[in-house]
């Protein structure tokens, strides 16, 4: 709750700087107020980063995280000019709306944040984090979490899992990995932004499950790292395709990316085989129409809405990333983006070029 | 000639109202009919899958309609050894004196905290309490929504049940203690016997209230679609399904939350007419 607090309060103090900052506009047009909606998993971040970017070009971005399932929807409706997700959408999504470009902002990791007293180390495998939101590995003290954590004396208490009760592309990610590496959660229950899980309670948002996490004894639930980290809640190791137990940072995360990437990166890189890499990773996306005339948009706003996705492509913006605990974009996405980027038309002519 | 235009301008103004809400029924049941089609509505009322597999989705309202009905339940059952006393300190023991004006009016001020405020109270208050006497280990619940609910009632059941019970004609009970009747006979066997059938309107009145609360429900009752098995178990309302999932929801998602909320709408418009019809038979008896 405290964290809600602050994500308001940032937006508050964002809007105030940038109205107080819009005498100081260096792009060569009017400052356009531009508006999205999706993903709470990278907020912290894009609060930072509209902010720079408020400060920079004069344009005011308002930002509404209520999910990334929200986000697409609004983008689908028309009434945002960008939509964030941490899912990529699907071939039969888009195949229900206008085209789309899908632009990486960047990397993060989604965490196993857990409330047991005294406990702050704590190993997990991908097996046994399907079991536990399967409802399979009740209690703490499990033979098989004993076997990953020899050296903690875990409680014979009840593992209250937490999860989300809206759309959400966090809980894209998470099952998208517990898909890869479980047999079990494939068959039973698969991947997507709402899966049904069956044990524990749900918090609508990130913001929400971490602060039930947080007020929980005995609880474990899937959050974006940040908001671990913002509400101090420990968060676990988890088990890589090389064996290792691996803590999420910058350099994990990245070590996940390097694997290919297509051409529209739409690419999910959890459960990486790189050496070193954290496999719950996930990039995390904007979403804008490939023709940016729809809702009465004029061409500066749309104008307005690139230079919004380039500046967060640049390396000032990037260089954000590891300060709020995401991880910037490998070269190759970037690359692969500002060529996306060229392909976005107003009335059919390309903006950028 | 300006009395002929008030008249007109109170006909069109009392109108709007009607109108509003026959748009609102209208647009609910548009909106719901996919899904009722799809699944047909009685095996939407009793279908307990909520599945949102693509391509094999499944709704049906059982578990939400059994959570508002439950949440409901004990947060009336919870509220009547709170409000009745109440009603009774106010309206008959200490009538008209001014501990009860002050008793009465702290009472109704209950009425006027925001629901998120009760939400908060009971995520950072109440819910860890409910842990730490480990009566269920994650806290929320139908139970700890119940509580909760139950407080935000009182003063909707006790205010207008203080009425009822003020109303009752002195000379019946005059009369009962001139039979030698005791204060708690005079109670039993006049008091609620006059004034039943008004303190039990107030109180489906209060059950109106509860059943369509949102906000703190849905903080506190754990947001799992399922049929809550125990009274301690989590589980999802009708309104807290809606607050959740209305945000994403497209096609048949979407129009089975409508559903739900015509549903909603119609049980709170047919508890509201009883409490209403037993308000007016009270008030003529």
């Amino acid at each position: 709750m405290n964290n809600i607090f602050k994500s308001v309060m940032t937006i508050a103090l964002a809007v105030m700087t940038v109205a107080c900052g819009s005498n100081v506009n260096k792009a060569d047009r009017e400052p356009q107020e531009l508006s999205g909606a999706g993903a709470t998993f990278p907020l912290p971040f894009y609060n930072v980063v509209f902010e720079q970017f408020g400060l920079v070009s004069g344009d005011q971005v308002a930002y509404g995280g209520i999910g990334s399932g929200g986000g697409v929807r609004n983008l689908r409706d028309k009434i945002v000019d960008f939509a964030g997700s941490d899912a990529f959408l699907s071939d039969k999504e888009m195949s229900d709306m206008a085209s789309v470009v899908h632009i990486p902002t960047c990397m993060g990791a989604v965490v196993l944040a857990y409330n047991l007293d005294g406990i702050s180390e704590l190993n997990l495998s991908g097996e046994v984090i399907a079991d536990i939101f399967a409802g399979n590995i009740k209690t703490w003290n499990d033979e098989r979490l004993a076997a990953l954590n020899p050296d903690v004396t875990l409680p014979a208490e009840a593992i209250i899992p937490v999860f989300r009760s809206d759309g959400s592309g966090t809980t894209f990610v998470f099952t998208d990995y517990l898909t890869k590496v479980s047999p079990m959660w494939a068959s039973n229950f698969g991947a997507g932004k709402s899966v049904n899980f069956p044990s524990g309670q749900a918090a609508k948002g990130n913001p929400g499950v971490a602060g039930v996490i947080k007020q929980t004894k005995n609880s474990i639930g899937y959050v974006g790292s940040e908001y671990a980290f913002a509400q101090k809640i420990p968060y676990a190791r988890v088990q890589n395709q090389q064996g290792e137990f691996v803590l999420p940072s910058s350099a994990s995360i990245s070590a996940a990316a390097s694997g290919e990437i297509p051409a529209d990166t739409r690419c999910s890189i959890t459960n990486s085989d790189a050496i070193g890499a954290y496999p719950i990773s996930t990039f995390t996306w904007m979403i804008i129409y490939k023709e940016q005339n729809y809702s009465d948009r004029t061409k500066e706003q749309a104008v307005a809405t690139l230079d919004l996705l380039k500046y967060i492509l640049s390396d000032e913006a990037q260089h954000i990333t590891s300060e709020v605990h995401y991880a910037p974009l490998p070269a190759k996405a970037k690359e692969l983006s500002l060529i996306n980027l060229n392909a976005v038309t107003y009335d059919g002519v390309s903006i950028l070029q | 000639m300006s009395d002929k235009f008030y008249k007109v301008l109170l006909f069109v103004v009392a109108l709007v109202m009607p109108l509003v809400c026959g748009g609102i029924v209208y647009a609910l049941v548009t909106d719901a009919y996919d899904a009722f089609e799809h699944f047909g509505f009685f095996k939407f009322l009793t279908s307990k899958e909520w599945s949102y597999t693509d391509g094999a989705e499944q709704y049906g309202a059982l578990p939400f309609i059994t959570g508002t009905l439950m949440t409901t339940l004990f947060a009336l059952i919870f509220c009547i050894p709170f409000s009745l006393p109440v009603a009774l300190f106010v309206g008959e023991y200490f009538k008209g004196t001014k501990i009860a004006a002050i008793l009465s009016t702290v009472t109704d001020l209950l009425a006027g905290i925001p629901s998120i405020i009760y939400g908060l109270w009971g995520f950072y208050t109440l819910r860890p309490f409910i842990m730490a006497l480990n009566i269920s280990p994650q806290g929320s619940g139908v139970l700890t929504a119940s509580l909760v609910l139950a407080i935000m009632i009182v003063p909707y059941a006790a205010s207008l049940s203080a009425e009822f019970i003020k109303m009752v004609p002195n000379d019946l009970k005059e009369g009962a203690y001139s039979l030698g009747a005791t204060r708690a006979e005079v109670i039993r066997k006049v008091v609620f016997p006059v004034a039943g059938s008004g303190i039990f309107s107030s109180y489906i009145l209060a059950i109106g209230r509860a059943l369509g609360e949102t906000m703190t429900v849905t903080m506190l009752i754990g947001n799992t679609n399922n049929i809550p098995e125990s009274i301690t178990s989590t589980g999802n309302s009708m309104a807290s399904i809606i607050a959740n999932q209305f945000g994403e929801a497209d096609d048949l998602r979407l129009s089975s939350l409508i559903a739900i909320g015509l549903i909603l709408f119609l049980i709170t418009a047919f508890i509201n007419l009883i409490g209403k019809i037993m308000i007016k038979r009270a008030r003529i008896a």
